[in-house]
């Protein structure tokens, strides 16, 4: 018999469906995995009872006749940035210790609905702001993905959904949530070997998501293939009367019109991309996908976006600033942790719990954030990223008449050594260079697995979509991965 | 013309320049972005959701209610609306602010310019008008409330205000004496009835202003501003603008300066007291909230809003002097409160509903008996008009007696005596105790002929000249017909006996 943990979203669902297995047996199969599968870090909870419990409803349905959903009988990793009714919610965080929301997330109870359940809630960096997961107060995840010839140094698994990255990578759950601030579900799918997308802005409802920076982060999912994308994304998405930035839009059948043939459609190549400090299997796996889209049946046109270089900068103003206000909620007052030192006043118990409670890039966010925003200061920066980033809309929107979806590389180097580049804050933000500019624009981008490094590590490639045109970017990214055949996988050793 | 306002320092006049920040709260069954209730006096923190706690990953969402009634009274003021508004962040740190933010609205309100026009003396019908101008309107969230008498080292904190959609209604520096920001609030909050966008109810906290007073000698460049927060009363406002003022002027005259600061007043002891001064003041850090769109408002919302507006105090009260016939005076207090002005126009429908006058004929019988006899039992009880023991319906029923003559106005006072010791209706009283007035000549005629013949010599007197003894006449048959005869019989009747 097959091992249920090597497959994937629609495999699982279609053998649950036809009896092959059982739901319950699915997530007894998973919950083995994550329980022994500690050494990666990649829960901060485990919660194999909810699995099994919620599986057994899929089941019960199933003998009853009743429809099953989407996802019926598929257990997920749950990123720890969805408050979980019951369940603790950390993002990954000091401050939010032994929080225990009373409510769910939108996102997470759409998922539910079409029948998934819950393996546990993933490790992230803290606050999703991060891109190794060393950020994350529980410790960093560690990537299961190793050099090879006897190099056994722990590498990032990406962030800051490193934890569903790794999760997904390792077979600890068959898919797992991501969210996407500035490319924390591209990056992290890119360095482990997966497939990630981030949705249009609004496509998947904040609510219930610990915010960091409200005008950006959007949630998707981390899964196998294309396809289990395709699907699962169907399942988060939708509109939602508690976000008012989410899209009044009905949910497209994304998977069932999935198409690979990609005659007639151009795919643009933007020269801007091509930037110093990008490694050089990442420039080639670049020329090999344009080469893949090409024999798909698509033209290839060189395309502009002339903003680029300012992109990261601007949204090094942009997200901090929104965070150091999303994040004022966290005061000690009502939830999470408090320090009262004694004799302290309101001021002191602020300055003590805040101390304590957040780690150092978050710290370091709030004070960039808040001086940003400060008086003398915010048209020099705020107001003058927002003009940036209303130009890289312009840039994409330009692009868009050209053509249909957009190809460039995920990020400028494969996955690094844990501790390589903590210490230095702008090296770790430049791993975002290719990510940041879709996410500025709002528009779908996903990365699909292409191949490996010269160390044996994979690559991933990013296709950058129209406004809503997730279609696109996934017929895109099937005609990449059925080219690929991507087939690595980390050896393991945990 | 009044005076000319002014502060009397030792080395000469100074000038007052007011202006006032109204926060008004709104009339709304729920919070400006969440779903808990507004309802006053209810158990501490027994109106909180989870978006008004501030719990992670909770989104707010506009009630356009609270919108709607921005709109309708920007509109009432004759304002500026605009269809396109913003909410903005307001960023600082205290216990009754959850999210660690006000959403506000700094860079595009609502509402812009408009104007209010305020009678200084509302006593005078003639006394001078002045408009006062407003700078805009914006809506935002309240905070909560902190209670430090419930535990010897903690404060508590109830966030059932937290939330609560307010509006700010900016005034220009337009205002030169206390009696003129008196006015103005009164004015305002009036109007704000009026529209039902606000209860006024200062007591309850939901209106309040930030009072802004600076002080210079006549022709010099406007002085340094404070800001005197949260004066919850008309009488404490213009005792800020007075003390302020004063407190200003004496500081100058000694040599010293004024600072920018925030200012409390204490009404114990009659003074304001430094809050914080501009040093310390706050860097809120206000940038565009990117948890909500842009407040987009089309033609046929502003339709709406126009539509529902009711009439307007100074309209109604143009339309109570020109059409009703009403004196200036009568009509401007009738007007000046919308909840008077509700009763008097119940009073006069009913009047006319049981009589088949028109109410041209009956208003100024009911602005009367309202504002001399009703107020008067009133103040007695010392209830307010809500509180009335007498309903318009009840008041129309008694003054329609008086209308077909059933009673005179004389007997009607005593009815009404009645109705207010006993809650009966008019038509009951008059019924059992027997007070319809006679209007039966040969009763009268009778009356009289007797009254004739008893007073041989005043016939003569005033035969012979003294028609002032016709009162005396009158009484006497008032008397015997024990008050209840129909005057103007009587009179007639008395008029043909004595001069045939």
């Amino acid at each position: 018999m097959t091992d249920i943990t090597e497959l994937g979203i629609a495999a699982i669902r279609d053998g649950v469906a036809s009896g092959d297995f059982t739901a319950v047996e699915v997530a007894e199969a998973f919950n083995a995995n994550v329980a022994a599968a500690s050494a990666l870090n990649a829960f901060i909870v485990e919660t194999p009872e909810i699995a099994i419990s919620m599986a057994k409803a899929v089941d019960d349905d199933r003998a009853a006749g009743k429809d099953l959903g989407k996802m019926a009988g598929v257990p997920i990793g749950m990123k720890d940035l969805f408050c979980t009714d019951g369940t603790q919610t950390t993002a990954a965080s000091n401050i939010l210790g032994g929080f225990i929301p009373q409510y769910e997330s939108t996102v997470s109870a759409n998922l539910w609905k079409a029948g998934a359940g819950m393996l546990g809630k993933l490790n992230l960096d803290q606050f999703a702001m991060g891109s190794s997961n060393e950020t994350s107060a529980f410790g960093n995840v560690i990537s299961p993905w190793r050099i090879g010839g006897g190099n056994n140094a722990p590498l990032a698994p990406g962030g800051s959904s490193g934890g569903s990255s790794t999760a997904v990578s390792a077979r600890l759950c068959p898919a797992a949530t991501g969210t996407d601030t500035g490319g924390s579900i591209r990056q992290p799918a890119a360095f482990t070997g997966i497939t990630g997308i981030k949705p249009t802005y609004g496509r998947c409802s904040r609510w219930g998501v610990v915010a960091f920076a409200s005008s950006l982060d959007q949630a998707g999912p981390m899964a196998h293939d294309v396809r289990d994308c395709a699907i699962m994304l169907e399942s988060m998405a939708g509109f939602d009367p508690k976000d008012t930035t989410s899209l009044d839009l009905p949910v497209p059948n994304w998977q069932a019109a999935l198409n690979s043939d990609l005659k007639g459609k151009k795919v643009g190549v933007p020269r801007e991309y091509r930037m110093e400090g990008t490694d050089q299997d990442i420039l080639d796996s670049w020329d090999q996908g344009i080469a893949w889209l090409k024999d798909a049946g698509a033209e290839i046109v060189d395309i502009s976006l002339p903003h680029t270089k300012y992109a990261l900068p601007a949204y090094y103003i942009i997200a901090p600033a929104e965070a150091s206000s999303n994040l004022s909620r966290y005061d000690g007052v009502r939830y999470g942790m408090r320090e009262v030192p004694e004799g302290a006043n309101l001021q002191d118990m602020y300055a003590a719990t805040r101390s304590a409670g957040f780690g150092a890039e978050v710290k370091r966010r709030i004070m960039i954030g808040t001086y940003v925003l400060s008086a003398g200061f915010y048209d020099a920066y705020y107001t003058q990223a927002q003009k940036v980033r209303t130009l890289i809309s312009q840039d994409f929107k330009a692009a868009f008449q050209q053509c249909d979806v957009i190809l460039a590389p995920t990020t400028p180097t494969a996955s690094f050594p844990l501790n390589d580049k903590n210490k230095d804050p702008l090296s770790m933000y430049l791993n975002d260079v290719f990510a940041v500019p879709a996410s500025m624009a709002g528009l779908p981008a996903m990365s699909v697995p292409c191949g490996l490094n010269k160390d044996g590590l994979p690559l991933g490639l990013q296709i950058i979509g129209n406004m809503l045109d997730e279609q696109s970017v996934l017929n895109a990214g099937l005609a990449i991965e059925e080219r690929a055949g991507f087939t690595a996988r980390p050896d393991k050793w945990w | 013309m009044t005076k000319k306002y002014t502060v009397q320092g030792a080395t000469g006049e100074f000038e007052v320049v007011i202006g006032l920040e109204v926060h008004a709260q709104i009339s709304s069954q729920s919070k400006l972005f969440s779903g808990s209730s507004t309802e006053f006096g209810a158990q501490p923190n027994s109106q909180v959701s989870l978006i008004d706690a501030a719990m992670p990953g909770m989104l707010p969402v506009p009630n356009m209610e609270c919108m709607r009634q921005a709109v309708r009274t920007g509109m009432a003021l004759g304002a500026q609306i605009n269809k396109y508004s913003r909410f903005d962040r307001k960023n600082y740190f205290y216990a009754d602010l959850p999210q660690g933010y006000q959403i506000s609205q700094l860079y595009h309100p609502i509402v812009g310019e408009g104007e209010i026009e305020v009678t200084l003396d509302e006593k005078d019908p003639d006394s001078a008008t002045k408009k006062i101008g407003v700078e805009r309107i914006h809506v935002e969230q309240d905070a909560g409330k902190l209670m430090h008498d419930q535990h010897p080292t903690s404060s508590y904190v109830d966030l059932n205000r937290c939330g609560v959609a307010l509006m700010e209604i900016v005034s220009k520096p337009d205002m030169t004496s206390p009696q003129e920001a008196g006015a103005y609030v009164k004015k305002l909050r009036s109007i704000l009835r009026y529209v039902g966008s606000c209860d006024g109810n200062m007591e309850q906290g939901s209106m309040r202003a930030d009072v802004n007073v600076s002080v210079r000698r006549p022709g010099e460049e406007l002085g340094t501003r404070t800001e005197t927060k949260n004066v919850n009363s008309i009488r404490f406002l213009m005792q800020v603008v007075e003390i302020e003022a004063r407190r200003q002027v004496d500081l100058i005259e000694d040599g010293g300066e004024v600072v920018q600061e925030t200012r409390l007043f204490d009404p114990n002891r009659m003074e304001t007291r430094s809050m914080r001064s501009k040093e310390d003041a706050h860097d809120y850090r206000y940038f565009p909230d990117p948890d909500l769109l842009p407040v987009e408002l089309d033609d046929a919302f502003l339709e709406e809003c126009k539509q529902s507006l009711p009439e307007l105090p100074d309209e109604k009260r143009e339309r109570y002097e020109n059409e009703l016939g009403l004196t200036a005076y009568n009509a401007a207090v009738l007007t000046a409160e919308s909840e008077t002005s509700f009763w008097f126009e119940e009073l006069l429908a009913q009047s006319v509903e049981r009589t088949g006058k028109s109410d041209k004929d009956l208003a100024k019988q009911c602005a009367n008996w309202l504002l001399s006899e009703l107020f008067g039992a009133l103040n007695k009880l010392g209830v307010t008009l809500e509180e009335s023991p007498v309903s318009p319906s009840q008041g129309a029923e008694l003054l329609s007696l008086v209308a077909d003559g059933t009673i005179s106005g004389k007997i009607a006072k005593d009815v009404f005596e009645i109705m207010l010791e006993t809650k009966q209706g008019a038509e009951q009283i008059v019924e059992e105790k027997g007070l319809k007035q006679v209007s039966d000549t040969g009763a009268i005629e009778a009356a009289i002929n007797d009254i004739i013949a008893a007073n041989e010599d005043k016939v003569e007197q005033y035969r012979g000249g003294n028609e002032r003894l016709l009162g005396f006449f009158v009484g006497q048959t008032m008397k015997a017909m024990q008050g209840k005869a129909n005057p103007q019989i009587v009179n007639e009747i008395l008029k043909k006996k004595l001069d045939s």
